[in-house]
């Protein structure tokens, strides 16, 4: 085993949820959990000598001792003053896993259902158990398979078929480490009904110094002409560690886009695998990571193109910084069945500084032959000579990189479509910018 | 205002400029023309503040302080203009972003407050018009994909919109066609005043029809070889630099 003693405390952590499941021990539900723990436990947590994780090293999280939060009570006016907290929409915010009433808004509505995963466990078994890690490949990965069997916390959200929902639905996840190390597992469920429509922003913020490890798993179902917008925004502590897979299946026709960007975070993978399951699908895949100090933010991306005539677009930028390590990983497969693809990739990086490193791989696998697709990685600095030339104009040397770099982020920040959020990560990107 | 004296400045182990002297007095327009690879681009650097060429002796004083001790920027606010050779495309910055956050941290240097956006607004609507500059260049990204002509009018439309009490324009002609030529000289000669002075670098006397210089430099290897009025201008584009290499040659021999 590559990291006993964190292997240790999730076993700990699955026995003692074991013990406490009152008479349920033999529900659908806890048996797709313990078939997760036993597939997590034949893998183990991926080490470096697993390709897909050869520059992510989880050993940090050796020196690590979480706890699971249970229950508690929380002030919640420090939560009310972090940075996206005015954000509109229907939201559910979470502390430590535990569903806070008091800085959700949830509103009746036809147009929409949403239910904690306990509510639904509860008052929608069947919604569970049709779609709960099913999207997942937990053969291979270990630590979804973890999730699957730990999961203490998540939202389900429904949009029913036809339904265009206006507001943006918000899903919060706030870990108060104020008081020691904390271990979330967030699982959440994202079911878009035919012809739907929807936009979903989940966020990741830390209160305090020690360490938060998030696993997350988000499931997102996109059914036959639908159309989903998907934010991931991440800007938790430098002792965080945040593993999240957001699995995508996506029906013919339907249209699907996703916005990654994270301010700040320890360490943190991303995996955003779509599958790409009908005809004339479009995916639009964006991210922007802005590391400083030693963080360490690792995006791998998957698009599955099952099926002919559909399209994905992806570009990913990245400004490193200090001695921060970035890692992209894009893979796009196109099968023998899937053509008349259209597939573009590009990640561009730059460097401030030299202790800081970037590992970028593209990764193609292409069965069809009537097909489209490029890609690109580019990794540079700064070019000195605009810096100079904004000097000559009376700008210093760093309020002229900081208008290079935004300039640069803004590429990304650009395309996201709920103006506040975009107004909101402007400000967040410009003061970590300088 | 200018006094450069016994100027030498090296890149690598190059020595590109070998000892120059110039003084320019307020209100005074100096040509400099000479041969390829003589040295004009890397003496308007110098006087930038580009961090490439090595300083390895002599003194600048610009308006009484020690120019060499500045900062590019620092040297922007003190009132030094260069409009490029080749103009630097910046993605994602617009002109009117860029000439914004340029004009207001030379206010600030000056302890200034900064302009509001509708000051900033009118501003640029009376530069735009004097250079004829179109409104939606300056929308877009900083020179980029802007056309040879449209870099260098940008250059000049800079150089109104910061009013600088020096500028120097390094191969503004170059790439115009005529009437942006004209354009660009007009623009010139609005700006001249008698407290502000330029250097014009340029290969072509046609330029110096229309921006009319007081003095007119030869650089060569790296030395002013050469100094006289307007005239030389037209001498210069009649006989070539043969006479001038030879004679600066000559000097040079007689001198080790
Ligand atoms: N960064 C550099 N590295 C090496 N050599 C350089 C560099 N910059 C300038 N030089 C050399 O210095 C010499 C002078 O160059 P400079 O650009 O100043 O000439 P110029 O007089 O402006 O020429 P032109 O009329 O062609 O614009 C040239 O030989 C050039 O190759
Ligand atoms: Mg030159």
């Amino acid at each position: 085993m590559s990291f006993p003693n964190i292997q240790a405390q999730y076993e700990a952590e699955f026995e003692n949820i074991q013990k406490n499941l009152n008479g349920k021990s033999d529900s659908s539900f806890n048996k797709i959990r313990r078939s997760a723990f036993e597939k997590y436990k034949s893998l183990g947590l991926p080490s470096v000598k697993n390709e897909d994780w050869k520059y992510s090293n989880l050993k940090g999280l050796e020196k690590i001792s979480v706890s699971f939060p249970k229950a508690s009570n929380f002030d919640s006016s420090i939560f009310k003053s972090l940075p996206l907290s005015d954000l509109e929409g229907i939201s559910l915010c979470f502390v430590n896993g535990i569903f806070q009433t008091e800085l959700s808004h949830i509103e009746e509505s036809s147009k929409i259902k949403v239910m904690s995963l306990d509510q639904a466990l509860e008052q929608n078994p069947e919604i569970i158990e049709k779609y709960y890690g099913k999207s997942l490949d937990l053969e291979k990965e270990s630590v979804s398979a973890l999730n699957v069997a730990l999961a203490s916390t998540g939202s389900v959200i429904i949009i029913p078929d036809n339904s265009t929902l206006d507001q943006a639905v918000i899903i919060k996840n706030i870990s108060d480490v104020n008081s020691g190390d904390i271990s979330n597992n967030i699982h959440n469920l994202i079911v878009i009904g035919k012809n739907a429509e929807v936009k979903v922003v989940e966020i990741f913020q830390t209160v305090g110094e020690h360490a938060a490890i998030s696993n997350l798993v988000t499931e997102i179902f996109v059914d036959e002409d639908a159309r989903a917008d998907y934010y991931k925004i991440q800007d938790e502590n430098d002792k965080s560690y945040h593993l999240g897979t957001t699995q995508v299946i996506q029906a013919a026709k339907s249209y699907f886009y996703a916005a990654t960007v994270t301010i700040n975070g320890g360490f943190v993978r991303n995996n955003l695998n779509l599958v790409l399951d009908g005809e004339h699908i479009e995916s639009h895949m964006f991210g922007l990571y802005i590391p400083n100090g030693k963080q360490h933010i690792d995006n791998h991306t998957l698009v599955d193109h099952r099926k002919p005539n559909c399209e994905s677009n992806e570009l990913y930028k990245g400004v490193l910084m200090d001695s921060s390590n970035g890692v992209f990983n894009g893979k796009i497969f196109v099968r023998e069945d899937a053509q008349k693809t259209n597939a573009y990739q590009n990640c561009r990086n730059v460097i401030t500084s030299d202790n800081a490193s970037m590992n970028s791989k593209p990764q193609l696998e292409i069965w069809a032959d009537d097909v489209k697709c490029s890609h690109g990685t580019t990794t540079g600095k700064l070019n000195d000579e605009a810096i100079f030339y904004m000097q000559s104009r009376g700008i210093p040397k760093p309020e002229a990189i900081r208008l290079q770099l935004v300039a640069f982020a803004e590429d990304v920040v650009s395309q996201i479509k709920i103006e506040k959020l975009r107004d909101m990560l402007d400000v967040l990107i410009e003061n970590k910018l300088t | 205002m200018l006094k450069i004296s016994n100027l030498q400045a090296r890149v690598e182990s190059k020595e590109i400029l070998r000892g120059i002297n110039l003084e320019i007095k307020p209100g005074e327009v100096h040509a400099i023309m000479g041969p390829n690879g003589s040295g004009k681009s890397t003496l308007a650097s110098v006087l930038a503040g580009r961090e490439d060429y090595e300083v390895t002796g002599g003194t600048v004083e610009f308006n009484g302080k020690d120019l060499l001790e500045l900062a590019p920027e620092e040297r922007a606010a003190e009132g030094i203009f260069l409009a490029f050779q080749y103009p630097v495309e910046i993605p994602g910055v617009t002109t009117i972003n860029f000439l914004k956050t340029a004009i207001n941290q030379i206010r600030k240097y000056h302890e200034k407050d900064p302009l509001d956006a509708a000051q900033f607004l009118k501003l640029m609507k009376d530069k735009a018009k004097s250079v004829k500059i179109d409104d939606q260049l300056l929308r877009r990204s900083l020179n980029e994909g802007f056309s040879g002509g449209e870099k260098k009018r940008n250059e000049i439309f800079q150089m109104a919109m910061l009013e600088p009490s020096l500028g120097i324009l390094d191969e503004t002609d170059s790439g115009l066609d005529i009437d942006a030529l004209k354009i660009v000289a007009d623009g010139v000669n609005q700006l001249r005043s008698k407290d502000r002075s330029f250097i014009v670098v340029t290969h072509y006397q046609r330029l110096l029809d229309y921006i009319v210089p007081d003095f007119v430099h030869v650089l060569y290897k790296g030395k002013i070889v050469k100094s006289g009025t307007k005239e030389l201008a037209l001498e210069l584009e009649e006989k070539g630099y043969d006479w001038i290499k030879a004679e600066a040659d000559a000097l040079e021999a007689s001198m080790v």
